[in-house]
């Protein structure tokens, strides 16, 4: 290649290795939050392994079919003669069957076909076990997906036995889960890759997935279909607990919110009550009810705000409230301005309800 | 009706033709000089050569945006580009390069070639065919002087509801999307019935159906499934236009409609929409691939029936991109095994290439090369896509960048690394001149090892969670490695792709003069000087096999009596060949490019308005109208040659 | 046939035209060749084939659409009453008694005959309009709104298409009318009055099924 060439070629590689670090320039702190698990093959419930077994199968046909075509190309390339570019072409074929090639074309699509074969039946027959899991004594989760956050409606016994919760899934270890899905405005998507396949959140329809995890630990899932602006940033949690350690979380969920104690978060609670949160935000056992944005009755409960964006300590939680749109440009949630001291006892009223 | 009393009789070609018969072809069959000229061209040369510019010139913007996406994505948590901008530029890449480029390049491609390739003067229609293009055009420069304003649409080149309906995307931006469709759908519909009328209707005496090209017989199935699958697009986008300019309820759950009739509506166009452009890729392996191994094609008929057999497959999938939906599971069962089937007729054409190199002598050229990057590429795509249809396993994979690598490795393993070989193959005749054949293997290099680098990390990137159309993601997800080398790869493609333009531009000017065979192929598009005169053939060949240049009486003959002062082609009977009537053709006209004006403010009117619809359609009328009003020059010149059937 | 095909030394293949002319010493002479053709035999007849596939396939997936959101919902209509029978029905009857003179016009085209096909094509004009005007009231008695519901939306998008082929084919009749009186012109203008009588066919048969779904699918 000409030297011209060389030197034209590195000018573009530097100015795109500026451009790269002028956007690293940009990259701002949004303190990072430490995710739970999210591989698809680092399973950890029976749906996910299924699929893991016939990923493996599949993969082993995929890879041993794409080797010996690529060998079929490499021997080609090896055994074939070199003609030179004026060479007459060979006709010799025409007119003639050619027996060899015939007869190696039909064995490859014969074992093909066979091996397709395999396939379709494998994977309908991961899909009828996946069908087949038992749904006895499970827990039923009715999950709205809503433009960039979660609503978790846990049933019970008793209608008043239910809560509303967002974005963090806490289910028992061993025992099967149904959800109900449904999207209040756009299409989602639920996807716990660990634990089981997605399914889709479809505005007037209602959908179901069931899973099941039989290991306790942090799962990590992120909405699946391109939902608008913060699709990037619409994240959940499931986390799977001992079956004493789920009901104790249950038992809690129920309470309304705890009444403040210090002077802070009662002054936290006031400001709350006096401001525009209480047009989105409910705080069961108070007088806030609305349902547009999630539930903060055991906010502090959570490991995580902004439907997995940020950790939920104070320093991000009063970032996120003053200025929602630094972290989810888009969001729906406007910028609350507040009086710093102001602000610090919103927190404290916040981070009280555990 | 009898021939008219004109003072002296027609000028008829004779054979061989003499030089005054070349010189008058010449002067009948080219467009007009001038910038009118330029406007009114019709020659399918020249419309073929703006064609595969244009969409080559789209491709270079898809790529430019895909640059801006890998750079944003090179790090996380980045913030160079913002979700708004960047929702734009993802729906702009993906609408770019499936609609302003994938399907018009192999159409273009198409438009050039068939002719020359089935021994015809032109195209079916000419002035149609110019009209198409202009409509293209317009339809593309829309969509970006849309985005250039920051009314780019910005829900996917996919576009569903409701996330695209009137009450979540408010605002222009998705109309334009929705009206770029209804452009670029007529153009390929009108490019659709104009290849088949030709390839059915105008081949040369004696190429019978079973000796066409196997290029040719791609570009008919393809172009069949035109015509069955965009209307589903169509009439999808249309519905999606009205629920938000005129608040029909197609789409809106609440007033009856679903949204998940969009999915299948786009779906039932989308899936076949792939193979419109793989289909085309294929004929391209079987054009270069018999050159470069000195030999027919292994398998003819089977490679032909394994055509067919996709394209009639390609309708059958279409539920496998909504496998996360809540259809039942049973259907959804269906669909994997035609999904998984389809691979068979492709499997058949692999092997006969495979057979076909395996008892040939390889000339190593730069064609032969791309085709290469096929078996390896194209396959690896093939693979994933086994893997996606399945059912359980789709679930996990998709919508994340599992998709995204196996969509690129079909699509471009598939389409655009035979296009690459195409270029390569017929630059010498479309231009005069060859190619640098060491600049090209620069540029296959590059590309191979480019994609590669980019694309195969983005199979674990899925599998460990990654989702598609994210702005961003955070530094903790661990994604980072992988996404920084995909951008290195994707700067790797970008220079490959500089030095395509390099050798072009090079080639163009210093390029080894061609001769009209430099390859020494065995088609007819061979036989003419590089570049071919105005008239494609002085006298049209009769052809007596299917590599009419290779086989001893390949060219039994040629045709006389034809005019040459007139336009005029010879008809031939659809299965074989023999020769039926002669048709006179229409001259160079400015109509075709007033009616896609016309057409363009009718369309973009009615993205404002319904009434444009009302108001718009006058002048589209009066222009169609006007093209279509006989000239009495043309008129009298048709007479002289006129005999009744 | 004309008389020229005597000279021509005439080979019988299956598919070729009586009289085909033959290579003889490397050379195939088709001046005496017809200059154009019906039917199949004129690219016209093609490009209409080809745009009679596009339309029937948007008019079939319209249609599926329509029982697609039927089944959808439980009530159909969703909540008005069934589009008016009167003029729809007696457009119906206008369009089959207009595929008459459609095919006077057609045969008179492919026999030559200039006069013919000026009368034959006037009339169809004018009963073009009439079918137009009909349109015009069947849409008026359709008792529900694009903006209503889905029902509404798909029934006046069904009827917004068909309604655009006949204006398009009534205009197309009326040029090429108006072409046969003030001239200029040649054989493939009759194969044109053709090809617009096949088109005309179409429309008016597209026409009876959708009629069917629109006017009997919330009736059954």
């Amino acid at each position: 290649m000409g030297a011209e060439l060389r030197r034209r070629a590195f000018a573009l590689v530097a100015a795109a290795v500026a451009a790269a670090s002028a956007g690293a320039a940009f990259a701002q702190g949004r303190t990072p939050v430490v995710p739970g698990a999210h591989d698809a093959l680092a399973v950890a419930g029976p749906q996910a392994a299924q699929i893991g077994e016939l990923w493996n199968l599949t993969v082993f046909i995929c890879t041993a079919v794409f080797c010996a075509i690529l060998l079929g190309v490499v021997f080609a390339l090896w055994r074939s003669g070199r003609a030179r570019d004026d060479e007459p072409a060979d006709l010799s074929s025409i007119g003639r069957h050619e027996r060899g090639p015939y007869l190696s074309v039909l064995w490859s699509v014969g074992v093909s076909i066979v091996l397709l074969l395999v396939l379709v039946v494998a994977s309908v027959v991961t899909d009828r076990a996946l069908a087949r899991m038992s749904l006895e004594n499970a827990v039923n989760i009715d999950v709205t997906g809503h433009q960039w956050w979660w609503e978790l409606r846990y049933g019970g016994d008793k209608p008043s036995d239910s809560f509303t919760t967002a974005n963090e899934l806490h289910i028992p270890v061993g025992r099967p889960v149904i959800l109900k899905l449904r999207a209040d405005d756009v299409i989602h998507s639920f996807w716990v890759p660990s634990l089981a396949g997605k399914k889709d959140l479809i505005p007037g329809r209602t959908a179901t997935l069931h899973f099941r995890a039989d290991q306790a630990g942090r799962y990590r899932g992120q909405c699946a279909e391109f939902c608008g602006f913060q699709h990037a940033f619409m994240a959940f949690e499931v986390i799977a607990e001992p079956p004493d350690r789920y009901d104790a979380w249950v038992a809690a969920q129920r309470q309304p919110a705890a009444e403040p104690t210090d002077a802070g978060a009662r002054r936290g609670q006031e400001v709350f009550l006096g401001s525009a949160c209480i047009m989105c935000h409910a705080i069961e056992g108070t007088t806030a009810g609305a349902r547009k944005a999630p539930d903060l009755t055991h906010l502090a409960s959570r490991t995580t705000i902004a439907a997995g964006t940020l950790p939920n300590r104070s320093a991000e939680l009063a970032r996120w409230i003053a200025n929602p749109q630094e972290f989810k440009p888009g969001t729906n949630m406007p910028a609350t301005a507040l009086p710093a001291d102001d602000m610090r006892a919103l927190v404290a009223y916040l981070e009280s309800l555990k | 009706m009898t021939v008219s009393g004109t003072a002296s009789p027609p000028r008829l070609n004779s054979v061989p033709p003499s030089a005054e018969d070349a010189a008058a072809l010449e002067r009948t069959w080219r467009d007009p000089p001038g910038l009118l000229g330029w406007l009114a061209a019709i020659n399918h040369k020249e419309i073929g050569k703006r064609f595969i510019v244009t969409a080559f010139g789209f491709f270079v913007a898809g790529g430019l945006l895909a640059a801006a996406m890998r750079l944003q994505l090179a790090q996380p948590d980045n913030r160079l580009i913002g979700p708004d901008l960047y929702n734009q530029i993802f729906t702009m890449h993906g609408t770019t390069m499936m609609f302003l480029f994938a399907v018009p390049v192999m159409q273009a491609m198409s438009i050039y070639l068939v002719p020359l390739m089935i021994g015809s003067r032109s195209v079916a229609f000419p002035r149609m065919n110019a009209y198409g293009y202009w409509i293209y055009l317009f339809g593309g420069l829309m969509l970006f002087v849309a985005f250039a304003l920051n009314i780019g649409p910005d829900a996917g080149w996919f576009s569903y509801v409701p996330l695209a309906g009137p009450d979540y995307s408010p605002g222009k931006r998705v109309d334009f999307w929705a009206q770029m469709i209804t452009f670029t759908e007529l153009s390929a519909l009108i490019e659709a019935v104009i290849l088949i009328t030709g390839v059915l209707k105008l081949r040369a005496p004696g190429m019978t159906l079973n000796r066409i090209p196997l290029f040719v017989w791609g570009m008919l199935v393809t172009a069949f499934m035109v015509m069955f699958a965009m209307p589903a697009v169509m009439l999808a986008s249309t519905a999606l236009i009205t629920d938000r300019l005129v608040a029909t309820h197609f789409y809106n759950p609440a007033e009856g409609g679903d949204a998940i009739l969009w999915q299948h509506l786009f779906w039932f166009f989308g899936h076949p929409e792939v193979y419109l452009i793989f289909i085309p890729g294929l004929g391209f392996m079987s054009a270069i691939i018999p050159t470069f191994a000195r030999r027919p094609i292994f398998g003819y008929s089977a490679m032909v029936l394994s055509l067919i057999a996709t394209a009639f497959l390609a309708f059958g999938l279409w539920v496998h991109h909504m496998f996360a939906t809540n259809l039942p599971e049973l259907g959804k069962s269906f669909f994997t095994a035609v999904s998984m089937m389809i691979a068979i007729p492709s499997a058949v054409q692999i092997f006969c290439w495979l057979a076909t190199l395996w008892t040939g002598k390889l000339v190593f050229k730069t064609p032969l090369l791309f085709t290469f990057a096929f078996f390896f590429v194209l396959v690896l795509g093939g693979m994933t896509g086994i893997i996606l249809a399945s059912v359980p396993l789709d679930l996990q994979v998709h919508d994340t960048y599992f998709v995204v690598a196996h969509l690129h490795y079909v699509l471009i393993g598939g389409a655009v690394f035979p296009l690459f070989g195409a270029f390569y193959y017929w630059f010498p005749k479309i231009t005069g001149r060859m190619l640098s054949e060491r600049l090209g293997r620069w540029n296959f290099w590059l590309f191979l090892i480019g994609f590669n680098v980019t694309f195969f990390p983005m199979h674990m990137l899925g599998l460990q969670g990654m989702p598609r159309r994210v702005y961003t993601y955070g530094a903790e997800m661990g994604w980072s490695n992988l996404n920084a080398l995909a951008s290195l790869g994707a700067l790797t493609i970008a220079i490959s792709m500089l030095l395509f333009v390099i050798n072009v531009w090079r080639s163009l000017r210093h390029g080894a003069v061609a001769g009209p065979n430099p390859w020494n192929a065995g088609t007819l598009e061979w036989s003419t000087p590089s570049p071919p005169p105005a008239c494609n053939f002085e006298a049209i060949p009769v052809v007596g096999g299917r590599d009419p240049l290779w086989e001893p009486g390949g060219v039994r003959g040629h045709v006389a009596g034809l005019a040459v002062d007139s336009r005029e082609l010879l008809m031939t009977t659809v299965l074989d060949a023999e020769p039926e009537t002669r048709e006179s053709f229409p001259e160079p006209t400015i109509w075709p490019f007033v009616g896609a004006v016309a057409t363009t403010v009718f369309f973009i009117g009615s993205i404002f308005t319904p009434w444009a619809i009302v108001w718009g359609s006058v002048p589209v009328a009066i222009a169609l109208t006007a093209w279509f009003w006989p000239k009495r020059r043309e008129n009298t010149a048709h007479l002289a040659l006129e005999r009744a059937p | 046939m004309s008389a020229e095909a005597d000279q021509v030394t005439a080979t019988r293949r299956s598919g070729a035209v009586a009289g085909a002319p033959t290579v003889a010493g490397g050379v195939l002479d088709v001046r005496e060749l017809p200059s154009f053709g019906f039917s199949h035999r004129s690219v016209m007849w093609w490009g209409t084939a080809g745009l009679m596939a596009i339309e029937s396939t948007v008019f079939a997936l319209a249609i599926v659409v329509y029982f697609y959101l039927r089944t959808h919902s439980e009530l159909w209509p969703m909540r008005s009453p069934p589009p008016e029978l009167l003029w729809g029905t007696l457009n119906t009857v206008v369009m089959i008694v207009s595929l008459w003179p459609n095919q006077l016009a057609k045969r008179a085209a492919m026999k030559l005959d200039k006069s013919g096909v000026q009368l034959w094509l006037s009339v169809c004009t004018v009963l073009g309009f009439l079918i137009l005007m009909l349109r015009g009231l069947e849409l008026t008695a359709l008792n529900v709104r694009w903006d209503t519901d889905a029902y509404g939306s798909i029934v006046w998008m069904i009827m917004l298409l068909h309604t655009t082929h006949l204006v398009t084919d009534t205009w197309d009749t009326t040029v090429l009318d108006v072409l046969f009186f003030t001239g200029p012109l040649e054989g493939k203008r009759y194969v044109d009055v053709n090809e617009n009588a096949i088109y005309w066919n179409f429309v008016v048969l597209s026409w009876l099924p959708t009629y069917a779904v629109i006017y009997f699918g919330p009736r059954g």
